[in-house]
């Protein structure tokens, strides 16, 4: 996240500037987050001392290697001129993002000691050393002109220097947005990892009993805000994944004929099925590019992965055998591609090129593997394994070495990557008849288990990339 | 028995009760209505619930298994002599998944289902135009309950009569 990345990359008007120098001392001891343009020799001067990446150390421990999350203190925004409502949607989001990330323990503001009046004057430390608070946001939002004006400051409580700021211009129906973005700063400022807050999460919302299930489309931030559906419930909708360059999801529909795959623009709604094939096409994703979709097409009793190209609508066929070959996920850089067979009598993950090129098995476990997806870093395919009467999500590298499970249970299922590859969410299938599925995340770590509010049942979650 | 069908049985039965006066106050037991009052020939010949009560319109299928077994089989063929003398109902095959398998697999392994279910009818000589079939994988459990005795009810390929039955 950099000032001249949010302006050109996004369509909603925010734009941005770090805080204004007026404090000399202040300017001193400010560390400066990476950004694209440094204006000032200053700031080069800097970034040259601090290399990226920016693991900034408190009490000389990065925040990911802590044994107990980061206590901080999120300070009520400061607003006015009709900011008021921002200024309280700031702190709460950015409290919720920091909180549920599990590196961080948001401090309650009722033992909050100073009240800060004056977002320019330096917060008086020692109150908050008092109340154990390692990190310190202020923060202040006003309105200039229709706009809302917005600012913030992390400290280092204890070292008393400023670790970032920002300045945000923008419309007051962005303020979520807003805190989504100060809290990517903040995490990455202190975890060193990519922050993955202002994402959203397209997922199907289930109503009804389990035999007469309704599904939708919907789409989501990823704390469970701004729920929209996409799709009327008319036809059963399953599997949507986001393209990773556009404002498209690819998904599975059932309609008046044979289920197939479709694309939707999330934004006009308007879709179109993929292609005219003779039978049932499923399982879609795109490639990395966005280019291209790869998804299974049934033939009698099998099914195998084929690749389409959206431009030129040329369709590639991947694998050749006879039996169930589905779910592929592509790497994130476009050269190989993981999938589910059950070639050899049940589901195992196996690894192709690109081309279709070296099928090889790399899940040897015990127990069936499928779902597999790629990291955005590369370094782990995710999946579901089944056994012992058990659903499990884990990781495991793409040659199958290093295999961990995060979570295991009466039925967990569909994993889908953060972008910065440190949190998966899935979905939790409840018992029972009025038992129904629910979205869930969990850490790499295989910590920090955690619900994600939905209005109701839902599943088959998938992560957008990062929006700014 | 299903719930679901169980119910459709019973109303149908109480629709027989209603159109022939019967006095008896209709037992609240629906299960047990549809469980004592089936009796075979009650329904029309050639009409939908002929089909579903006197020839059986679903097949089962063991864990992960497409394979026919005696049983399904001993099914179908009572299902391909009804259709070839009832030539002008069309029906549509729906492979079905338990639950306890993910999204994708259960989508194809519920196609495999309906699949082996559509070519041993056509084997019996029913015409394959008339013949459509469909996969739900694992999206529309007929049985909803967390253990096998369910799950089995699950793991089914149901002949659906889409066209052509005669109606009462």
């Amino acid at each position: 996240m950099t000032c001249g990345k949010t302006t050109r990359s996004i369509s909603i008007p925010i734009s941005c500037s770090k805080v204004r120098d007026s404090d000399a001392r202040m300017m001193t001891l400010a560390i400066p987050f990476r950004t694209f343009k440094p204006v000032h020799a200053f700031v080069i001067f800097c970034l040259a001392l601090f290399a990226s990446p920016a693991a900034y150390a408190i009490d000389g421990v990065v925040v990911p290697e802590r044994a107990d999350p980061l206590p901080i203190a999120i300070a009520p925004f400061l607003a006015g001129g009709g900011a008021e409502e921002t200024g309280g949607t700031l702190s709460g989001v950015i409290t919720n993002n920091l909180g549920r990330s599990g590196y961080f323990a948001p401090l309650d503001p009722a033992t909050f000691i100073e009240q800060v009046s004056n977002f320019e004057q330096a917060p008086n430390f020692a109150s908050w050393q008092q109340i154990k608070a390692k990190a310190l946001v202020t923060g202040q939002a006003y309105m200039d002109g229709g706009k809302i004006k917005v600012e913030f400051r992390l400290w280092d409580v204890n070292t008393q220097q400023q670790l970032a700021a920002q300045q945000f211009t923008t419309t007051p129906k962005n303020a979520r947005r807003i805190g989504h973005i100060i809290s990517d700063i903040i995490y990455k400022k202190l975890t060193t990892f990519d922050g993955y807050f202002d994402t959203r999460i397209v997922f199907v919302s289930e109503e009804g009993p389990k035999d007469k299930r309704v599904k939708r489309l919907a789409i989501m931030d990823q704390d469970g805000f701004n729920v929209r559906a996409l799709t009327d419930g008319k036809d059963l909708v399953l599997t949507p994944r986001f393209s990773p360059s556009t404002n498209e999801i690819t998904y599975m529909s059932f309609g008046k004929a044979e289920p197939r795959v479709y694309l939707m623009n999330i934004d006009t709604k308007q879709r179109e099925i993929v292609g005219e094939f003779p039978n049932m096409s499923f399982s879609p994703r795109f490639s990395p590019d966005g280019q291209r979709v790869i998804m299974s097409l049934q033939d009698g009793g099998n099914a195998n992965i084929f690749e389409l190209d959206l431009r030129s609508r040329a369709l590639r066929q991947l694998t050749n055998v006879a039996a169930i070959n589905t779910a592929p996920s592509y790497s994130p850089d476009g050269s190989q591609i993981a999938f589910e067979s059950d070639r050899g009598g049940t589901q195992q993950i196996y690894v192709m090129g690109a081309d279709g090129s070296g099928q090889n098995r790399i899940s040897f476990g015990n127990g069936r593997y499928s779902t597999p997806v790629w990291s955005p870093d590369g370094q782990w395919v995710a999946f579901t394994k089944q056994g012992g009467g058990k659903f499990a999500i884990g990781v495991m590298k793409s040659d199958g070495s290093g295999e961990r499970i995060l979570t295991e249970g009466f039925h967990n299922e569909g994993p889908t990557w953060a972008p910065n590859s440190r949190v998966l969410m899935f979905f939790r299938d409840g018992q029972g008849a009025n038992g129904g599925p629910q979205l869930w995340s969990v850490d790499i770590t295989g910590y920090n288990e955690q619900k994600v509010p939905t209005p109701g049942f839902s599943s088959d979650p998938a992560w957008s990339p990062k929006l700014n | 028995m299903t719930k679901t069908v169980s119910f459709k049985f019973a109303a149908a039965l109480c629709c027989v009760l209603a159109l022939a006066a019967c006095s008896k106050k209709s037992t609240p037991d629906l299960e047990a209505n549809a469980a004592a009052g089936l009796g075979a020939g009650q329904a029309m010949p050639g009409s939908e619930q002929d089909f579903a009560t006197n020839v059986g319109d679903r097949i089962f299928f063991e864990n992960d298994q497409s394979t026919l077994t005696a049983e399904a089989q001993e099914t179908l063929r009572r299902q391909a002599q009804w259709l070839q003398q009832y030539t002008n109902v069309s029906i549509q095959v729906e492979g079905h998944a338990d639950e306890r398998g993910t999204r994708e697999y259960n989508i194809a392994l519920s196609a495999r289902r309906a699949t082996a279910t559509r070519e041993f009818l056509i084997a019996q000589g029913v015409e394959a135009s008339r013949v459509s079939s469909i996969a739900y994988g694992k999206e529309r459990p007929a049985a909803l309950c967390d253990a096998e005795q369910c799950w089995s009810q699950n793991r089914r390929a149901v002949t659906v009569i889409t066209g052509g039955a005669k109606t009462s």
